[in-house]
């Protein structure tokens, strides 16, 4: 059994492609050539070493950079000016933490806001990685009846409004005592997580050979044990871009929420700051609403930085291929 | 679950038949298929039901089922006073972010798709707002509209003019928002479409003399078509839901006129006049025009394939 373990490059097809797309240093291996076509032409070829081939292409590099600087300057401005001094903040004068102060002790605290955050993300994650692992493996492997049901029920979350479902959750959630629950949050969360984490899931296993967990069970593997010592390693580049999703997502909702929360001590980080604005009679105190957008912006832009080749691999994989 | 399967493995094993077929097996799928069922009627099945219920009693907020109030629900949902407003609004929103997210997300994956250093830098500037949360996006671009603290704050008041003040200023200044925040996203779809056209096709019109602009329009764009399409109902979905970057930017202000439909879902539900039964007759409604649009837009762009 150990011997026929794939390892995670292998059983991802489409790894090439999409190394190509975000490690943009790797050259592939056909012919050498990229895809040297369209507009600024592919600039390995024809290296402007002369000057007139500089000052041709200098407006192109200007151009692209202002274009990328669009892109970052909100998010450079938030930082700066969060450690900045503004009048009507907490930090009049000079540079400094000012602003987080005031974050830090608004209403229940910054660190219960978090921590409810933390833990609402985090459960949402586990919740969507159980059930999309065990449901991936059914739809992929098995045949029963009212599987197509399931499945085609499981995508069409998809085309019902947030609001359509959100009221009606509201009242059942109350119904079965997990009103202004933050598990009740996580549930919801999760459930809206599935089209997205099931599909891919499904290809995810349906991409690994099937000889693999046929040869285990002629070993005689129960299928649960194929499940977690041949299948799960082999869907890891699944898993972890269904879990990265669905952290962003649930770090980062706000309707749930707003909807299903209204005690100030369960609300999640976004509901707080967005609360935190109109605090102090209509006066809204911006360096903390910065403080606060900087907290909320940073786990998810390093953890996109860090995992950008699986966020873009949850595309490549032909999950939104129509 | 723990048992094997000794009858089939042996068969599985001298057959090349590539399925298990018995009853065993369709349990232990079931099995392995339960929690998903679960969370399936429970959390979308149900709701879907008693949003229909609601949406034909009356139902306030806190009291609970009151009884039978069918035709009027519906009635009170579209003579609401801002109804139509709301409508005509989200119309409008839509068909401006949905032009102006595809044209420039499809500019800026042509612009990226070679692979070279400084083109990769280029895409993960345009994917990093991406990561943000809606929510967070919105609360950044109000600091950075507001006539106080924004970083144009002296220039308003130079030149006079406010990002939020006028209905016209609040509608382009939020538009601006979602395109900065949603087109890196686009890109990486339309990035996808375009790595799906293969060289050859390209080649071969270059054989043929064709300009750069004639290979756009009859080689990428009719290619491009199931990734366009795609595109399309996706954004057009999103636009139409729209809903926190109106609540936490302009609160539907200024004189009430971005109020989109989802907004007035929710004041409808919970600001004010609390009544669950309109707000989802109002939500129904919505439902069904979406399932209306996309069948629409699905079956435009099928047809256009068969031309």
């Amino acid at each position: 059994m150990t011997t026929t373990r794939p390892t995670s490059e292998e059983s991802s097809p489409r790894s090439d492609s999409t190394i190509a797309i975000v490690a943009p240093g790797y050259r592939r291996s056909r012919g050498g050539r990229g895809r040297g076509r369209g507009f600024g032409g592919d600039s390995r070829k024809h290296p402007p070493t002369s000057f007139a081939g500089i000052a041709l292409r200098t407006p192109y590099w200007v151009g692209t950079a202002a274009l990328a600087l669009l892109f970052l300057y909100p998010l450079i401005w938030t930082a700066i000016s969060s450690v900045s001094p503004l009048a009507g903040t907490n930090q009049v004068d000079g540079w400094g933490f000012g602003n987080y102060v005031t974050l830090a002790n608004y209403q229940a605290g910054i660190w219960v806001y978090l921590f409810n955050s933390t833990f609402v993300s985090l459960l949402t994650v586990l919740l969507t990685l159980v059930v999309s692992l065990l449901g991936g493996y059914a739809f992929a492997r098995f045949r029963f009846p009212g599987k197509d049901l399931l499945f085609l029920s499981t995508l069409a979350i998809l085309m019902v409004p947030y609001t359509t479902l959100l009221i009606p959750l509201y009242v059942l959630l109350n119904a079965v005592g997990l009103s202004n629950s933050l598990v009740g949050v996580a549930l919801v969360l999760t459930m809206f997580q599935l089209p997205f984490s099931m599909f891919m899931m499904r290809i995810s296993f349906e991409a690994v050979p099937r000889e693999l967990d046929e040869a285990a069970m002629v070993d005689g593997c129960s299928s649960w044990r194929v499940l977690w010592r041949v299948l799960v390693p082999a869907v890891k580049p699944g898993l972890i871009t269904v879990g990265l999703f669905a952290f962003l997502a649930a770090w980062n909702d706000f309707m749930a929420p707003l909807i299903l929360i209204s005690d100030t001590n369960r609300m999640t980080l976004p509901l707080a700051i967005s609360n935190l604005r109109g605090q102090v009679q209509g006066v809204v105190d911006y360096g903390a609403t910065e403080a606060g957008v900087v907290v909320l912006a940073l786990p998810c832009i390093l953890l996109f930085l860090i995992l950008q080749r699986h966020y873009v691999r949850g595309f490549m994989s032909g999950a939104f291929k129509g | 679950m723990t048992a094997t399967l000794p009858a089939n493995a042996p068969a599985a094993a001298s057959t090349p038949k590539r399925r298990h077929p018995g009853r065993r097996n369709a349990i232990t799928g079931w099995l392995f298929a339960l929690p998903t069922a679960l969370f399936v009627l429970f959390l979308f099945a149900l709701p879907l039901l008693l949003v229909l219920q609601m949406s034909g009693s009356d139902w306030p907020l806190l009291g609970g089922n009151q009884g039978w109030n069918f035709p009027e629900n519906y009635q009170d949902a579209v003579s609401n006073r801002f109804f139509w407003a709301s409508v005509w609004f989200t119309l409008k929103y839509t068909v401006l972010t949905t032009v102006i997210l595809l044209v420039l997300s499809l500019g800026l994956a042509l612009l990226v798709q070679e692979s070279t250093r400084w083109k990769g830098l280029l895409r993960t500037s345009f994917l990093v707002p991406s990561a943000l949360g809606l929510a967070s996006a919105s609360l950044l671009f109000y600091v950075l509209y507001s006539p106080i603290a924004g970083p144009f704050a002296e220039l308003m008041k130079a030149w006079g003019f406010t990002f939020l003040g006028t209905p016209d200023g609040a509608l382009w200044s939020t538009i601006f928002l979602i395109v900065w925040r949603y087109a890196g996203f686009y890109m990486l779809l339309m990035l996808v479409g375009l790595q799906g056209i293969p060289d050859d096709v390209y080649e071969a019109a270059r054989i043929d003399g064709a300009s750069r602009w004639q290979t756009f329009r009859s080689v990428t764009l009719p290619l491009l078509r199931p990734t366009l399409a795609l595109t399309v109902v996706l954004c057009v979905t999103g636009s139409l839901l729209a809903f926190e970057q109106f609540y936490i930017l302009t609160k539907g202000g200024p004189d009430n006129s971005t109020i989109t439909i989802v907004q007035l879902i929710y004041s409808v539900a919970f600001q004010g006049q609390n009544d669950l039964g309109v707000a989802g007759a109002l939500s129904v409604i919505v439902l069904l025009a979406l399932i209306v649009i996309n069948v629409a837009q699905i079956r435009a762009f099928n047809r256009k394939a068969e031309d």
